[in-house]
């Protein structure tokens, strides 16, 4: 057709109609709030529809996420133990053999008098001996020796404000340098061999966890892929009738964070049963140890992180698949040769 | 409505698909696109759908040059474009209504708008008794009056068809391309690519002819070459 001038105003604008034709923004907003509520609900129902699947996903991300959290929490109580035998630290300073009980008494008036020293206790030889003899069951063995092998001991609480693992190691630092003090001896290398281990522990389980999010996008990643392979067609048509990537991705990210809230559900019911499961037996041993070590559950917020941080996991799993898989998808070819 | 300046599309190094193609289409016009198995018809719809970029030259549709368009713009100027295939692209696992809905749902319209404007669709291609069906109930010919109703339901200004009438009978076919010329009445712009000559003399139109890539009959008339705007 021959080009009429008259008519060339006219022509341009196809983008003019649209924003002519498009709705207020509050039926906009109103819409698209709709629209998601329809996404959410129909990824979410894709789920349903195919139960067994959706399950086992669920499961495996449950799994996934409930283990790393029960070693967290199984660290944290053992956090609080040994906080606990910290408090309950003592010192046991042994005197030299040659040091008298007199020189003793002035020694422990001297560290009695220390701001870091709660209490004292002067246990002489001739004590530390009977009650060994008591204790010990060597009662005829002890008669050959002619002469008592103990040493003059002080039991030393340090104050509440000493008892951390540097303070403690302060104190005996200072108790060591004292003259007639043959040795000094603490709970705290136990104490620093368990916060050692469960620092290690804490790294360990942070790098198990990681390893298990990372586990989990991919599981996730890769059932998103196939739904994407499933569902071609309607991306295919999507894209052709002028869908956004976003519009085109949405039902896919809601499958993540679907898949996301299954799992997280899945790994908190997971870790109610174990700790049911375990509780009898952790009570009774640490009745044996007359500890008040007990296992805690999730607290609610926690349950609530754990159900978030799957989501997202989930999400971003979608993300990931979305992101390589989908934008792929271009309807060129289905407008045949 | 539609510019093709010296496009030209190479797929591959060696070869070329379309060929310094020029012409131009109005407002509310209606044409046929035609030419042999590989000729090109496809390939220029495509362009004009930005599902291909050309090689050179530049197609402008509604005043927009598509060689610019950034990728994150393109569906936005799908939306302004009803395509029909030939193999109609219909989804099964959804109604006859929801699959006419579609193009108003990507638009983010509201319930309301898609029903009514859906309604107005299939009545309009003559299947609003069958909204609530499958797809695969329907004949070939109604199913592609349902790929036709998904075409028109957002009332874009362009209006593309690739053998929209490929295996349908020849009255059936007559009837869809009535359905075209009926949307051309009223404004909208409609290229149908056809190899069937038989109804295209029929209808008397005017006639775009691709011949391996060159546009050898019904272009717009060159005046010395490239043409300004
Ligand atoms: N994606 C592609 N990659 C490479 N070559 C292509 C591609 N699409 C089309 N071609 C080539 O471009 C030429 C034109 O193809 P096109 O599909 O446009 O033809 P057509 O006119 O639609 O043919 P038909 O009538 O058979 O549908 C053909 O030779 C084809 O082989
Ligand atoms: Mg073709």
């Amino acid at each position: 057709m021959a080009v009429d001038p008259s008519r060339k105003p006219r022509k341009p604008d196809v983008a003019r109609g649209a924003k002519t034709s498009r709705s207020p923004w509050r039926e906009q907003a109103e819409s698209y709030f709709i629209h998601h509520r329809k996404v959410a609900r129909d990824s979410a129902s894709r789920l349903w529809q195919t139960p067994v699947a959706s399950l086992m996903t669920w499961t495996v991300m449950g799994v996934a996420l409930a283990l790393p959290v029960a070693l967290l929490l199984l660290l944290t109580s053992l956090q609080g133990v040994s906080s606990g035998w910290e408090s309950g630290a003592r010192v046991t300073a042994y005197m030299s053999l040659d040091a008298n009980l007199e020189q003793t008494r002035k020694l422990a008036d001297e560290i009695g008098a220390d701001g870091r020293v709660a209490e004292l206790e002067l246990i002489d030889r001739d004590r530390a001996l009977a009650e060994f003899r008591a204790s010990s069951g060597l009662d005829d063995a002890l008669d050959y020796l002619e002469e008592n092998p103990l040493p003059h001991t002080l039991l030393i609480t340090p104050e509440e404000s000493a008892r951390t693992a540097d303070g403690v190691a302060s104190l005996l630092m200072f108790i060591e340098s004292m003259e007639g003090v043959e040795r000094v001896q603490v709970d705290l290398g136990w104490l620093q061999r368990l916060n050692a281990m469960t620092d290690l522990l804490a790294r360990a389980v942070w790098a198990l966890a990681i390893l298990l999010a990372a586990a989990v996008v991919l599981v996730i990643g890769n059932t998103v892929r196939l739904s994407i392979e499933s569902r071609r067609d309607e991306i295919l048509v999507a894209k052709l009738v002028g869908g956004t990537d976003g519009f085109v991705r949405r039902p896919f990210l809601y499958t993540g964070a679907w898949f996301g809230l299954g799992g997280g559900v899945v790994a908190w019911i997971l870790l109610q049963l174990s700790l049911w499961w375990l509780s009898g037996p952790i009570e009774r041993l640490a009745g044996l140890y007359s500890s008040d070590f007990s296992l805690s559950g999730l607290s609610f917020d926690g349950v609530f992180a754990l159900i978030i941080a799957a989501m997202l996991l989930g999400w971003l799993g979608a993300w990931i698949a979305v992101k390589r898989h989908l934008d792929d998808i271009e309807p060129g070819e289905i407008a045949g040769g | 409505m539609i510019e093709f300046r010296q496009v030209t599309k190479r797929y591959d190094s060696d070869h070329t698909a379309l060929r310094q193609v020029n012409f131009h289409l109005d407002r509310g016009e209606l044409a046929f696109l035609t030419g042999h198995s590989g000729a090109g018809k496809s390939t220029l719809l495509k362009l004009l759908m930005v599902m291909e970029r050309p090689t050179a030259g530049e197609v402008v549709v509604g005043g927009q040059v598509l060689n610019r368009l950034p990728r994150r713009q393109i569906p936005y100027i799908r939306r302004h474009i009803g395509v029909v295939f030939q193999n109609h692209q219909l989804l099964f696992d959804r109604t006859v209504f929801d699959n006419v809905a579609m193009p108003l749902e990507v638009m983010g319209a509201s319930p309301r708008d898609v029903g009514r404007r859906v309604r107005a669709a299939l009545d309009k291609v003559g299947l609003l008794s069958k909204e609530k069906m499958n797809p695969l109930q329907l004949s070939g010919g109604e199913q592609q009056r349902v790929g036709i109703a998904r075409a028109v339901v957002n009332k874009p200004p362009l209006l593309l068809a690739d053998e929209p009438t490929g295996n349908l009978d020849p009255e059936l076919s007559a009837d869809i391309m009535n359905l075209f010329a009926q949307f051309s009445q009223v404004g909208v712009t409609v290229l149908i690519a056809s190899h069937d000559l038989a109804l295209i003399n029929e209808m008397g139109r005017r006639t775009l002819t691709l011949d391996h890539g060159n546009l050898i009959a019904g272009g717009t008339p060159l005046q010395g070459g490239f043409r300004g705007r």
